[in-house]
Parts: C-alpha cells; structure tokens; sequence
C-alpha cells in the first residue's frame, strides 16, 4: 500500500534525527536515575528493570512476528517502555510482576491500536495500573531504602495519607532520593540530570513538566493541611513520581498534545488531577491515574488547540 | 426442516448476540465474574427469549403498529416476572449473585430487538428458532467471557481451584476487566472472520 516514494512541503531540511535515535537518548537521560535506584535499593532492583526490559522487548517481537508486522524491536520504544513500567515499580517484587507488567504495557497498551504512534495511552503507565489494579499487596510493599534486606516501609505520602507525617525525612532526603518508593522516582536529583539533557537536546519542551509541576505545587500550597495557604508545596513536588511523571511520561510525543498551547492545558489539567487524588482521593499517589486521564482528553484538546493556517481567518 | 436449524445456527455463530451484533452488552459486562452467574444469566435470558418471540409471533397481527413496543414490553415483562419469581423460589444465590440485571432482562436489547427485527415479521415456529438460537449463542458467549474472567481474576472455573499456587489478577474481577475480555475476543473473531472471507 505504501508508496516509497515522500513528498513533504518545503523547507526540506535534513536533521540528523530518527525516531529510534531519540529513543535511545531518553533510555540514556534515564540511566542515572535507573542507577541511583539500584545503589539506593539494591540488586534487585536491578533485576526488575532487566526483567521489566527484556519482557518488553521480547513481547514487541512476538507480536509483531504474530500479526506479520515488520520488525520494530529494535527502535527502543520497547525497551523505553519496558524501563519506565520498571522504574514505576518497587524493588522487591516477585519476578513475574515486571514481566506480566510488560507484556500488558507492549501488548495492550500499543500494539492493539497498531504499534508505535498509534496508541493513546501512555504504554508504561497502562501497565503500572494493570499491575497495581490486579495485585495491589506487591505493588503497595515499598523497600526501606540503603537496607538491602527487604524491609519494607511506607512512602512518605502514604504516610501522609495515613495522618503521620515521617518527621525524620529532610527536603535533602527527598531530594537524593532516601526514602521509600519506586525505583525510578525516588532520586530526584538523577532525574533532574536526565531532564537536562533532554531539555539540552531539545527532546522536550518546558511546556508540559513545567506547568505540571507548579500546578502541583500550587494547588498543594493553596489546600494544605492546616488550612489555606500553607500547604508544603516543595513536600508534594519532590515526593511520589511527580518529576519522573512530569519530565518523562507526560511528555510522550504520541500521547500529548502537538501545540504549545494544548502541552500547557494537558499539564495544568494533569497538575490538578494529580494534586486532586493525591490531597482528597483514595490513593496516596496519582500522577500515573492524572497523566493516563489526561492522554484520554489529548484528542480534544488538539481538536481545539489548532494553530491558525496562515492567511486564514 | 434444516431452514428451521439454519435459523438456530445463525444465532450462534453468523449472529451471535454479543460477539456479531454487540448487543446486550450490560448483563454480559455485569454479570460475567464467575462461570455459574453467566450460565444462569444465559438460561434466563434464553427462556425470556423463548417464550416472548413465541407470543409475539403468535399475535404480532393483531397488534396495533403504533403501540407495538409496549405490547412487547408487556409480553417479555411477564416473562421476566416468571422468570424472576421462579430463580427467587428455587435457586435464592443465583438470585442474589444477578441481583437487578434479572429483572433487567425487560430492557435487554436482543430480547426487545429480537421481537421487533424477527419476531414481528416472521411465523412462531421460525421465531422459536430464532429465539433459541440467539439464546444459545448468548449463553455460549457468556460461558466464554466469564471462564476467562473467572480462571484469571480468581484461580478458579465454577468454583473449583485451577492452580496450585496463582495470584488472581483481580483486574479481571472487575468491570475493567470484562471490557478487556470483550474487547480482546471481539477483536479475535473479527480476524477469524477477515481469514474466511
């Protein structure tokens, strides 16, 4: 059916760039924060991000072998969306978790709409809530971080979410990633490394991550505790997945919108939602639930958003 | 006499209710958690089906065009009372496990669809086919859907342990997991369906 032969409007600029390239850049902006879990929770850590990885991979090509599509395993959109369902799970859970995970994200949550590009949730954050919808109890238990014994113990916004506030934690330790959580979100400032890159390489926009996150802080701020106006907004920001969210799901090329102008209502609107669950919902955290509700309205907004056609009233 | 088993195998397979027709897609997402609620759910629904093409075949000429959808309605509801009174007498857990989707049967779609599509135009003993037909097809369906859900989403297929050790996907248990099942399977028939023809 396809035609080999392209033609696009002018400018016809050639840039060094490719789909896969840009893949592979993101799997390696996220390789220090990948590595921060594993030194701050140890090997099995890093057990579950090979499984989560090699399942992604794995279950891309079979499907594709099965459907007699041709052969994508090597573009790394699996491999990225193995290693972020990875880095949204915690260290100590059984080996089949990141495996099934993966094979739901791959299966499910991209090649039903037809592959790479075509589908409309975010693949790693379909399977996080697979797993967390089908066996909450491992995806609930939390390792003890610099413990390598599997002890577990609350995230501080569980903890939070209990009526207890973990008064040994310092904005430091959030910030380094000393506490409780999944391995991917905990160190804040590896991540923060990896969303320099991509912001250096012009991968992303500020659009997206940064109203998301002032949204977040704001709203925090606005409804805290105690009362209006003294919410502890920086709490909120460097706790549960609200930076490996905002710099590395959010901004999914297919699952956001195209304008400027659209990736600053998907982020405010995926602000709200997030803070919404987190202050009054039933779970502790809600970046995954706010960024997947907000990929479903992505199609509206763009509908919306459209740029105006030059010389077009 | 094979026009007439033509007409029951239609339902089945190049008709079936839930997989060709998408219809009465409420019970089955409702009630498909577990083997025994669908098969049960299948049996009612069949014999309202049964009973409502029959009457409605029988005295689809004397009733009025402009109020044939309450003279429908009126003869499936009796049947569905039937039907509820007599699960309430003998079965009571079945009863409690399909709570309102029983009397539900009253607004199902393929019950209300079969006797304004078939049943107004065709004889009694072609619509009793058809009804049978469509009901089979609909409980087979509901077998189908609810052994998945059910072996997935608890380890078990009507009641008895599948696995020696599994962890039940509880997703499966829930109203996502239905929608999954049904999208997953819908998606599988039609590719079986694009290979014939």
């Amino acid at each position: 059916m396809k035609s080999n032969l392209s033609v696009g409007t002018s400018p016809h600029l050639h840039k060094d760039e490719s789909v896969s390239r840009i893949m592979w850049l993101v799997v390696l902006s996220l390789a220090p924060a990948g590595l921060a879990g594993v030194l701050i929770f140890g090997l099995s850590a890093l057990w579950v991000i090979i499984l989560g990885v090699a399942s992604a991979v794995f279950s891309e090509g079979i499907i594709q072998l099965l459907t007699k599509k041709r052969l994508t395993v090597l573009d790394g959109s699996a491999f990225l969306t193995g290693l972020l369902l990875a880095y949204n799970l915690p260290a100590h859970v059984p080996f089949w978790l990141p495996i099934a995970g993966s094979f739901f994200a791959v299966a499910i949550g991209k090649q039903v709409f037809g592959g790479l590009g075509q589908n409309i949730f975010n693949p790693a954050l379909v399977g996080r809530v697979f797993l967390m919808a089908s066996w909450p109890k491992y995806m609930t238990a939390f390792t003890k971080p610099l413990n390598y014994d599997a002890i577990t113990c609350a995230t501080p916004l569980a903890a939070l979410k209990e009526g207890r506030v973990l008064e040994n934690l310092s904005k430091w330790d959030l910030f380094l990633g000393l506490r409780g959580g999944c391995i991917g979100e905990v160190c804040i400032l590896a991540l923060l490394l990896g969303a320099l890159f991509l912001f250096y390489k012009k991968y992303i926009s500020w659009h997206i991550p940064l109203t998301y996150i002032v949204t977040v802080g704001v709203f925090t701020y606005v409804f805290g505790q105690k009362g209006m106006f003294s919410g502890d907004w920086l709490f909120y920001i460097l706790s549960g997945g609200l930076i490996l969210g905002a710099f590395f799901m959010a901004t999914d090329y297919v699952t956001s919108p195209l304008t400027y102008r659209g990736q600053v209502i998907f982020g405010i609107g995926c602000g709200l939602l997030t803070a919404i669950i987190r202050l009054w919902g039933g779970y502790p955290e809600g970046v995954s639930y706010a960024i997947l509700m907000m990929n479903g309205a992505t199609p509206i907004i763009d509908r919306f958003t459209k740029n105006r056609v030059y010389g077009k009233r | 006499m094979k026009r007439l088993f033509n007409e029951f195998l239609r339902g089945i397979v190049k008709e079936n209710p839930t997989f060709v027709l998408v219809l009465g897609l409420c019970p089955t997402l409702a009630v498909s958690v577990s083997v025994i609620n669908g098969i049960g759910m299948g049996i009612a629904a069949t014999f309202v089906l049964l009973g409502s093409n029959i009457i409605i075949a029988g005295i689809k000429n004397s009733i009025p065009e402009r109020i044939r959808i309450p003279c429908y309605i009126v003869v499936i509801a009796t049947f569905v009372t039937i039907t509820e009174m007599m699960m309430k007498a003998y079965s009571p857990a079945l009863d409690r496990a399909l709570g309102i989707y029983v009397p539900l049967i009253v607004v199902n779609c393929i019950v209300l669809g079969r006797a304004e599509a078939y049943a107004s135009k065709n004889t009694v003993a072609n619509s009793f086919f058809d009804g049978l037909g469509m009901g089979v097809g609909f409980t087979l369906a509901l077998i189908l859907i609810s052994g998945i859900r059910e072996a997935l989403g608890a380890g078990t297929l009507l009641g008895h342990k599948l696995f020696v050790s599994f962890d039940p996907v509880f997703v499966m248990g829930m109203p996502s997991g239905a929608l999954l099942v049904i999208g997953l399977l819908l998606g599988f028939f039609n590719v079986l369906k694009g290979r014939k023809t």
